[in-house]
């Protein structure tokens, strides 16, 4: 069983978000960059499934900055047993329809009967990325699972949607999509930040996934318009002195939200 | 099969595993009426396409396509019926909410037509070149605008974003055949619809949302939030470390990866205000933060702060607006 996991690198959101008011991309000095965490969540999902089926092998997968390749590392320091780096300076701000092209010409070069994403990534992704794959690789997509069982053949687990929860299940190949509800990631230990060392990281442009990132011909979506807005300035603050809540009540009424 | 207008802009409807109209149909048509005509796209259980169009109707949909199916697939009979709908429409923009449905049903549709996909709209206008999407992200810090460079643009619109209504239309249905792709698909095995017992206003949309987090300490103690929220007529909202320590389900998250709010009033009780639970409500017109730190970084958004304990100043306000409505 191979199973991919695609991870991403993100500007760390404890730390301030900038956006390049120029390029409209994220401005990645402005802030540490760090693996995605629901990404290092569905690599626990592939990993966990490991421990116990000497038959899976796990690939952890990005298309990302060539700077990107040192927290890429940090999946194989967990556990995952090769990587792949697709990174091209035609990619930079790819649309979402490049990325997708270009991350399924990976997977289907690397080879899969399972792909495990994150249902959303915290740098203002859209989440679409795995239904887009799963429609470019012609298998099922079974997206925003709160629990995962991966069986010989099939993938199944528990989805909840606005309305409602479905159990859902798919024949493998199939691409998968897991929320935070799943359990956090173990950290890597010593012993596998030295094996990672030694494990394979591919390196692959554009080009030798027959991608060509300027290929005007394909409608893309653009960035049209971007603008800063103020900051929200902080209001009143007061410590509490046994009239507090009397206090609020007053605020609320000022501001007729009662 | 009639003609459509050149501006049509195909909207897909949701609905609820019970079958209703989904809530977020009227911010779509909204939107769609604003831009063009809208032309509404509804796949639905068999024998409730007269049903559903009603609503549709009601919601101000002039024509609505109809498939109805009793499929148990995931995702591909409505990326089917798109394409189809797409394929006799020939639409400028197809709307689409932002669920989690929705984003795969997107996803799929725009990857199958190679179309340009805009996630997460709060709105849409149209200018000389054609239709514009436009987003808030990095929880509101930015607006940005994205547009196709040629030819159809997908796009996602957040639940609740969308304020216009179109104005309600006759009733006005087709039925639209569609062969299925084949596409591969996951099955449904089985759907628990969730049966709305509280009478408290849905998250999404709220006017007023009283939010509780780690510093309630633990799920019975929670119950004040429920109370301070239903003093208030608002719904209840929670950070995720107080859904992380089961004081109440996800569903009720408030941030980058819960829902988004942009209430009239949002009330943080024991919320520290970490930038994730930021990014989801910092856009509310007025927000009232209640909490013992006083260098909680919630203060810094807050336009009314109180440093002090939620137990002690949370009941004092209940029984202030109590005493007010008598
Ligand atoms: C990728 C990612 C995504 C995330 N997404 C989200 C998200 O969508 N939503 C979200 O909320 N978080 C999210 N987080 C988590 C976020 O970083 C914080 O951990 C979380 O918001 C903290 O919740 P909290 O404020 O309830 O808890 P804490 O940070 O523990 O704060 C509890 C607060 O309660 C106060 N307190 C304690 N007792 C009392 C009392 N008796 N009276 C008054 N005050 C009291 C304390 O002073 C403290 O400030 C995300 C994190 C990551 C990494
Ligand atoms: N550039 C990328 N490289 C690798 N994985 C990605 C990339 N973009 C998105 N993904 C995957 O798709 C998931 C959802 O991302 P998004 O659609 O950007 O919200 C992420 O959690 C990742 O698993």
């Amino acid at each position: 069983m191979k199973i991919i996991v695609l991870v991403k690198e993100v500007p760390d959101t404890y730390g301030e978000r900038k956006l390049d008011l120029e390029t409209g991309l994220a401005d990645r000095a402005a802030s540490e960059a760090v693996l995605d965490e629901i990404g290092e969540r569905a690599l626990e999902v592939a990993l966990a499934y490991a421990d116990s089926h000497d038959d899976a092998e796990v690939v952890v997968m990005s298309m990302a900055a060539e700077r990107a390749a040192a927290t890429i590392r940090k999946g194989l320091a967990m556990g995952a047993a090769s990587a792949v780096h697709i990174t091209d300076p035609g990619l930079a701000g790819a649309d979402l329809g490049l990325t997708a092209r270009t991350l399924a010409a990976a997977i289907r070069r690397t080879g899969f009967d399972l792909v495990i994403t994150g249902n959303l990534s915290t740098d203002g992704g859209g989440g679409v990325i795995p239904a887009m794959l799963a429609e470019l690789l012609d298998v099922p997509n079974a997206t925003a699972l709160s629990s995962v069982e991966i069986a010989a053949g099939t993938v199944s687990g528990t989805r909840s949607v606005d309305g409602g929860t479905l159990h859902v299940s798919a024949q493998l190949p199939a691409v998968v999509s897991i929320t935070e509800a799943l359990p956090d990631a173990r950290f890597p230990n010593f012993k596998g930040i030295m094996a990672a060392k030694k494990k394979p990281f591919e390196t692959l442009a554009a080009a030798d996934l027959g991608i060509e990132p300027n290929d005007l011909s394909v409608a893309m979506s653009i960035m049209t318009a971007i603008a800063e807005k103020p900051p929200r300035a902080a209001g009143v603050k007061i410590t509490d002195g046994g009239d507090g809540g009397t206090r609020i009540a007053e605020f609320l009424i000022e501001n007729r939200l009662v | 099969m009639t003609d459509y207008p050149a501006d049509s802009i195909l909207v897909l409807l949701e609905t609820t595993p019970n079958g209703e109209l989904a809530t977020s149909a009227a911010g779509l048509l909204g939107a769609a009426s604003r831009i063009g005509t809208p032309v509404a796209l509804a796949v639905v259980a068999a024998g409730q396409a007269q049903a559903v169009a009603e609503q549709a109707a009601a919601t101000g949909a002039g024509r609505v396509l109809v498939v109805e199916t009793d499929s148990m697939q995931l995702t591909v009979p409505h990326v089917d019926a798109l394409a189809a709908a797409a394929a006799v429409v020939a639409p400028d923009a197809v709307l689409i909410s932002n669920s989690i449905d929705g984003r795969d049903i997107a996803g799929r549709f725009a990857a199958r037509a190679s179309a340009p996909i805009a996630v997460d709209a709060i709105g849409v206008s149209r200018d000389d070149e054609g239709i514009v999407a436009h987003h808030s992200v990095y929880g509101g810090a930015y607006n940005v605008d994205s547009a196709a460079t040629f030819g159809l643009l997908v796009v996602t619109v957040r639940q609740g974003a969308v304020d216009a209504r179109a104005e309600a239309q006759p009733v006005a249905f087709e039925s639209l055949d569609v062969s299925a792709s084949g596409a591969a698909s996951a099955a449904i095995d089985s759907v628990e619809a969730v049966t709305e017992t509280s009478s408290r206003p849905e998250l999404r949309g709220a006017t007023r949302v009283v939010s509780g987090g780690r510093g309630l300490g633990s799920a019975e103690k929670f119950a004040l939030v429920e109370e301070l929220a239903d003093a208030l007529g608002a719904a209840v909202g929670a950070s995720r470390a107080a859904v992380d320590a089961g004081y109440i389900p996800a569903s009720y998250q408030v941030g980058q990866t819960g829902v988004s709010v942009s209430p009239q009033l949002y009330i943080a009780l024991g919320i520290s205000g970490a930038i994730q639970h930021r990014t989801g409500m910092q856009t509310a017109k007025h927000i009232v933060a209640v909490n013992k730190d006083p260098d909680a970084p919630i203060f810094e958004v807050a336009d009314f702060g109180v440093v002090g304990d939620v137990f002690t100043v949370v009941p004092q306000l209940i029984s202030a607006l109590a005493e007010r409505k008598r």
